[in-house]
């Protein structure tokens, strides 16, 4: 069975797609699937960082496309899971360097062997996304509840509809108790005007700078209060009927009374 | 009362300000809005202004309380405005208001010549009994005269 291939995209750069791809990935991994990351943001290539796998690079994706190499020697296996691995994107090189028809070929080739083939977008809308896209048959639109992010996401949205490819939203960085006092627009807010149907949402959280700066993904740590978030978005993205996580905070009397139980 | 109290600038100024979470949503809706139509925020600004004006024209409403919003349905945008109306207007315009002349209960409205007549006849006595019995169920008969002329 040929795996599924989704592009990790967001029009806005910096709301979390590198994050979300590896996340996702090692959550995907962590359950044994078959998962390849593919890092598509050629001339900034970051998801090799993320995962920790910067040292490890002997051929990336451009070097594949142009045959001068196997497309197995330029897969990188990652340590901690069996069944994931990292395709890199070129640092030297820039966007043209692959066509469209290139990079379908190439996903269509690792959807071969793998369950999942999750391809990190470049921010943007220009050559770097159309080749991002191309590879893919369905995509994951990350987005933050700020207006910047938004307006973006809505523009890729119209152009994933455009081609006819199936999408989700992940909604990255909300802040519950700015929710709650009326200062950050709500999940159900961002899913409106979007007009897309939401797979996660997760709440800010200092652990992401930590394991990113480790170079290990964020699920791998059980303690991590995302991790058992990412596990979630995994099981919902296999079509598990869960509902969203909840992100209400405890209330200053619940949360008193809690201490008072456990004093 | 409170429901229409809450929505007053008295209100928001002596509570605050709207959250900036509503701000973002309405400033996103419009934003996007034009993006999708390519028609710049002024120009939806001017179409609501335009849209109450006309509604205006026919009934008696009041733009303080009218919404005009934008709603992104599954597929498509959708534009919906609430408008609440005061009153059916005294004084609407003559050439839509002979269109109207076909709905029932307008009709004894939108007939001057008829009226006139009548007026011209009786005695002192017959405009008191006269106008009322025209069936001014919309108004009454001091502006079923100026709605006549109009």
């Amino acid at each position: 069975m040929s795996a599924r291939r989704i592009v990790v995209t967001s029009g806005k750069g910096g709301v979390g797609k590198t994050t979300t791809t590896a996340n996702l990935g090692a959550a995907l991994a962590k359950k044994g699937r078959r998962v390849v990351l593919v890092d598509t943001d050629i001339g900034l290539r970051n998801l090799d960082l993320v995962m920790g796998v910067e040292k490890r690079i002997v051929f990336d994706l451009v070097e594949v496309v142009e045959g001068r190499c196997q497309l197995r020697q330029a897969l990188i296996r990652d340590k901690r899971f069996e069944s994931l691995k990292i395709l890199a994107a070129a640092q030297t090189r820039d966007k043209t360097a692959v066509s469209e028809e290139q990079m379908d070929k190439l996903m269509g080739e690792l959807a071969k062997s793998n369950d999942y083939v999750i391809i990190d977008c470049p921010a943007g809308i220009e050559h770097g996304f159309r080749n991002a896209v191309a590879g893919a048959r369905e995509a994951i639109v990350v987005t933050t509840p700020e207006v910047s992010a938004i307006r973006d996401a809505d523009r890729v949205v119209g152009k994933l509809r455009e081609r006819e490819i199936p999408l989700q939203l992940i909604i990255n960085r909300v802040r519950p108790e700015m929710v709650k006092a009326g200062e950050m627009m709500s999940i159900e807010d961002v899913g409106e005007i979007l007009g897309a149907d939401i797979l996660g949402v997760i709440p800010d959280d200092e652990g992401v700078i930590d394991t990113t700066n480790r170079g290990e993904p964020l699920v791998l740590d059980e303690t991590q209060k995302l991790a058992a978030i990412y596990g979630r978005i995994a099981r919902r993205l296999e079509g598990e009927d869960l509902p969203l996580t909840d992100l209400d905070p405890p209330s200053v009397f619940s949360k008193f009374f809690t201490m008072w139980k456990a004093g | 009362m409170f429901e229409f109290f809450k929505n007053t600038e008295v209100f928001k100024t002596l509570f605050g300000r709207e959250s900036s979470g509503a701000t973002a949503r309405e400033r996103l809706r419009l934003v996007l809005l034009s993006d999708h139509l390519a028609l710049a925020p002024d120009v939806v600004d001017a179409l609501k202004a335009e849209l109450l004006e006309v509604i205006a024209r026919y009934v008696d409403i009041d733009p303080e309380m009218a919404e005009v919003t934008f709603e992104q349905r599954e597929r498509e945008l959708a534009m919906l405005a609430s408008v609440p109306i005061k009153s059916v207007r005294k004084d609407r315009p003559s050439a839509p208001a002979q269109r109207t002349a076909n709905g029932r209960a307008h009709a004894p409205l939108n007939q001057p010549p008829r009226r006139r007549r009548r007026r011209r006849r009786p005695s002192p006595a017959a405009p008191p009994n006269g106008a009322p019995s025209d069936g001014t169920l919309l108004a009454p008969p001091g502006t079923f005269e100026s709605s006549a002329q109009a």
